[in-house]
């Protein structure tokens, strides 16, 4: 196959060698370039569970923290507010789970963001284009009129938002348009259509959720419905045996085929820490919350959370198509050349984003017990962007993750609640969100300017 | 020397008025290192677009191993087996190593991406031109060094069983050290039987690595030979004036070479 080269090892080296040791590393990618080590995930590199923790120290440093920062800052308004809140009510299981109620639109409605922040585009319409999904469910299963099956009213609506963001996605992407813009545009149009669907039927355009129909209950049942204490710790088991199980097979397959794969320590750390949040999240909510009978149980609007989070984590991460709006996000000219289509790409991100906010608008729906034309959606949208932002999105495209819309969710909801139980404005609360915000994105923009500029050599 | 990989016989391809290339033969032998050589607008990046199927030539032929092919996309360049390194590498910072080398290309098993797979074949195509140790094909590209990641976009271009791998300005970019291991990476792809084909500025890697140097002169391919018929002088003499002793013919000189 080699042909009679000058260099000696043409034929001592065969294309294909099995195991031979790298005697002569002609590149070797362990070198840390200048500065770059700290933007290596920990994982990666670490063997042991010691050098796992100076790597992930070295990374923060570097810029590069990943969720830490928003679990800290979750920590850190967690003690605030259980602090300053009257009576310390802020971690009293009746407010946690209706912590959890309120931050379930804005973790729903984040990780419908998040589809358009991986490209690097944005969706402004996602607040009004979930609510019009959110009215069309309502008053599908209204039984003075249409009286539709629940499932069906909420397919219909999921449908209308899919449509909805094709037709957005299409503008972005064949017309070449600003998503910016285009969504701006769609901002208006929808809180327009939203006024004008509230208005069909004989509700004054308020209608409701509250009734005995079986359809009407199941839409109401999405945010305040909840399983029995037992079905709680049974699903939890469940949830968490099946990925505890699957992450201990996958890392110890790929650590017994000497696949990169972190040391054992961290993967039952992973998993102790996943059945400890689970055992938290169901014996709280199996406390009786209510003050006059018996509340309890884990609410339905977890699961809706869990099942977007569980579906959307494993077609990012699991998927050709997740992949490709990684690779887009990225770099974008390298992903058209890789033969990647990027125009359906984009446009299925926009479906995918705008159907997203469809459920995150039933929930919504769910909460207000039925559907008004006080839905802000404007500021729902910018709730939605801080969500993502605060749990480590970034603005810039390519970095991200659904379960950072959940955390940056949960922060909101926690401000949001904690300024409620204050009693404070709301002039506060925005300002307070908006401070937030500017941290997140800064810290976001801070460590993607130390990754391009000092740490990596070019 | 038997029946070159690719033979482009006669191309021409113009823009408007302007004559790009005109009647450019090129050979590009297999296990050979072709080098490009030209001065800016002499056709190099049109020709190598040719080959790599961005451009279709408006005449001319190409045989691949004798049969004649047209290459009227990158995708029937890829199906022939040619894969081109662009001087912008063409990789996605965000993603890691095996995710790079895979993009657009992923293997699947049940539907899902196999990442062990990927990073098993990742590691072998890395190992066989000793570019890796296994433990850090993990990271993303963007923490790498700039011959790191050429090194991973030549990787990226190898490992599609491609038979002929063309390289822009491949060492453009890089510091001394970073340029004599991509140059060295450019020899073990030839040692592996690959024909390669690099375009270069910079005559010290030519002479470094090219087994053969062809030099461009305003579109036209005005010389094509064996590196060791060459001196330094001589490729920059075809380079700015398109053959030897032309600089000679107006005023009578020593050719101005010495």
């Amino acid at each position: 196959m080699a042909p009679a080269g000058s260099d000696p090892d043409a034929t001592t080296a065969p294309p294909v060698p099995t195991v031979e040791p790298p005697i002569d590393p002609l590149v070797d990618l362990t070198a840390a370039p200048e500065g770059g080590a700290p933007l290596v995930p920990p994982e990666v590199l670490a063997q042991t569970l010691r050098e796992y923790v100076h790597a992930q120290v070295l990374r923060v440093r570097g810029g590069e923290s990943g969720v830490l920062p928003v679990l800290l800052g979750l920590v850190v308004i967690v003690v605030v507010f259980q602090a300053i809140s009257p009576d310390h009510v802020f971690l009293s299981a009746g407010n946690i789970v209706n912590l959890f109620q309120q931050s379930a639109v804005f973790m729903v409605l984040a990780m419908a963001e998040i589809f358009a922040l991986l490209l690097g585009d944005i969706d402004l319409s996602t607040g009004y284009v979930g609510a019009v999904g959110g009215v069309i469910a309502v008053q599908l299963v209204q039984p003075s009129t249409t009286n539709w099956p629940w499932w069906a009213a909420i397919i219909a609506a999921l449908v209308v938002c899919g449509l909805i963001g094709a037709l957005q996605g299409s503008l972005v992407t064949r017309l070449r348009l600003p998503s910016f813009i285009v969504t701006l545009a769609g901002l208006l149009i929808f809180n327009g259509v939203l006024l004008i669907v509230l208005a069909f039927g004989p509700f004054s355009g308020y209608p409701s959720l509250i009734g005995q129909s079986v359809n009407l209950r199941a839409l109401h049942d999405l945010m305040w419905g909840h399983v029995s204490p037992v079905g709680g710790w049974i699903i939890m088991v469940v949830i968490v045996g099946l990925l505890g199980l699957n992450l201990y097979f996958r890392d110890s397959r790929r650590r017994r085929s000497g696949l990169v794969a972190p040391p054992v320590s961290l993967t039952f750390i992973k998993i102790v820490l996943m059945a400890a949040a689970g055992i938290a999240v169901v014996a709280v909510c199996n406390v009786n919350r209510a003050h006059i009978g018996t509340l309890e149980g884990v609410p339905f609007a977890i699961f809706v959370v869990l099942a977007v989070l569980g579906a959307w984590t494993l077609l990012l991460q699991r998927t050709r198509y997740g992949r490709y709006i990684y690779a887009m996000g990225g770099n974008a000219e390298a992903a058209r050349r890789a033969g990647i289509n990027v125009i359906s790409v984009r446009t299925w991100a926009f479906v995918l984003c705008s159907m997203t906010a469809g459920i995150a608008g039933l929930l919504y729906a769910s909460y207000l017990g039925g559907m008004s034309n006080n839905v802000n959606g404007g500021q729902l949208v910018l709730y939605a962007v801080a969500a993502a932002v605060i749990g480590g999105t970034s603005l810039f495209g390519g970095r991200g993750k659904m379960a950072h819309g959940v955390l940056g969710g949960l922060v909101i909801g926690a401000i949001y609640n904690g300024m409620y139980l204050l009693g404070l404005a709301v002039q506060w609360e925005y300002i307070v969100t908006g401070l937030v915000l500017i941290g997140a994105v800064t810290i976001d923009a801070v460590s993607r300017r130390s990754a391009t500029s000092g740490g990596i050599a070019r | 020397m038997g029946e070159p990989l690719l033979r482009v016989e006669g191309i021409y391809k113009s823009f408007g008025a302007v004559q790009a290339l005109a009647d450019v033969n090129l050979d590009l032998p297999s296990g050979e290192v072709t080098a490009i050589c030209g001065d800016n607008g002499a056709g190099k990046s049109v020709l190598i677009k040719c080959i790599a199927g961005i451009y279709e030539p408006d005449h001319g032929r190409m045989y691949w191993e004798g049969r004649p092919v047209r290459i009227r996309n990158a995708r029937d360049a890829s199906a022939l087996g040619i894969e081109t390194v662009y001087q912008d590498l063409a990789l996605a910072d965000n993603l890691d190593i095996v995710q790079n080398m895979f993009l657009g290309r992923e293997r699947l098993r049940h539907r899902l991406l196999d990442e062990d797979d990927m990073e098993r074949a990742a590691a072998e195509t890395l190992a066989s031109l000793r570019v890796t140790t296994v433990q850090s094909i993990r990271q993303p590209v963007g923490s790498l060094s700039g011959g790191q990641r050429q090194s991973v976009a030549v990787a990226k271009a190898v490992m599609w069983n491609s038979k002929l791998v063309i390289m822009d300005e491949p060492t453009a970019a890089l510091g001394v050290t970073q340029t004599t291991m991509v140059l060295e990476l450019v020899r073990r792809l030839r040692d592996h039987g690959l024909a390669v084909l690099v375009i270069s500025h910079n005559l010290n890697d030519v002479f470094a690595v090219a087994d053969r140097v062809a030099v461009l002169y305003l579109g036209r391919m005005v010389v094509q030979e064996r590196t060791s018929t060459f001196d330094r002088q001589s490729v920059v003499e075809y380079m700015t004036t398109g053959g030897l002793g032309l600089a000679a013919a107006g005023p009578r000189s020593d050719g101005g070479a010495s």
